[in-house]
């Protein structure tokens, strides 16, 4: 799973059916620190994230496929967590 | 998923056999401010997605599930058409 902020919020009509009713928010992959880094995902939301909001995210297509709740469900990330805290050593 | 924009289409006459009839179209991935960010990419479209639109697409396996049962050997699929992408204050 990867740290990542939510950047925003996308509205589909023409998806795959696998898609109805799931919530697809932007998310920025951040490091621990809170910098962001790398390209921005849309994931699957399945937490009720909203924007601004530092969020857990798999970005693996079974897993992701768990939050919309279908089989062959052609997702590859989902939000499964929001995050409180990070506490990094040192 | 990752967001892009559909800039062209990739015909092949010779291919493997479960990718005949299959869309293979050119996708510019996309930043949150709709900016490129990084290369183009060949995907596999089951959703009708034409050139100029904004679509969502997944990388990985997941990308041949549209298709089930023919096995198509690809890596990136378009899964959604945007309708709009709303953004929250940085």
């Amino acid at each position: 799973m990867i740290l990542a902020r939510v950047v925003g919020q996308a509205v589909a009509t023409v998806k795959r059916p696998q898609f109805e009713g799931a919530k697809l928010l932007l998310v920025q992959p951040e490091t621990p620190d809170g910098l962001a880094f790398g390209t921005t995902l849309l994931a699957v939301d399945g937490v009720g994230a909203g924007v601004s909001e530092r969020v857990l995210v798999v970005v693996e297509g079974r897993a992701a496929a768990e939050i919309v709740g279908r089989t062959l469900a052609p997702v590859d990330a989902a939000i499964v967590g929001i995050v409180d805290r990070v506490d990094v050593e040192g | 998923m990752q967001i892009g924009r559909v800039i062209g289409d990739v015909v092949a006459t010779r291919k493997d056999p479960a990718l005949v009839g299959v869309p293979l179209l050119l996708v510019q991935p996309l930043g949150p401010e709709r900016q490129p960010q990084g290369r183009p990419i060949v995907a596999v479209d089951s959703v009708g997605a034409g050139v100029g639109e904004h679509v969502f697409f997944v990388r990985g396996k997941e990308a041949s599930f549209p298709f089930h049962p023919t096995a198509v050997p690809a890596d990136a699929g378009i899964v959604g058409i945007l309708d709009h992408l709303t953004l929250g204050e940085r």
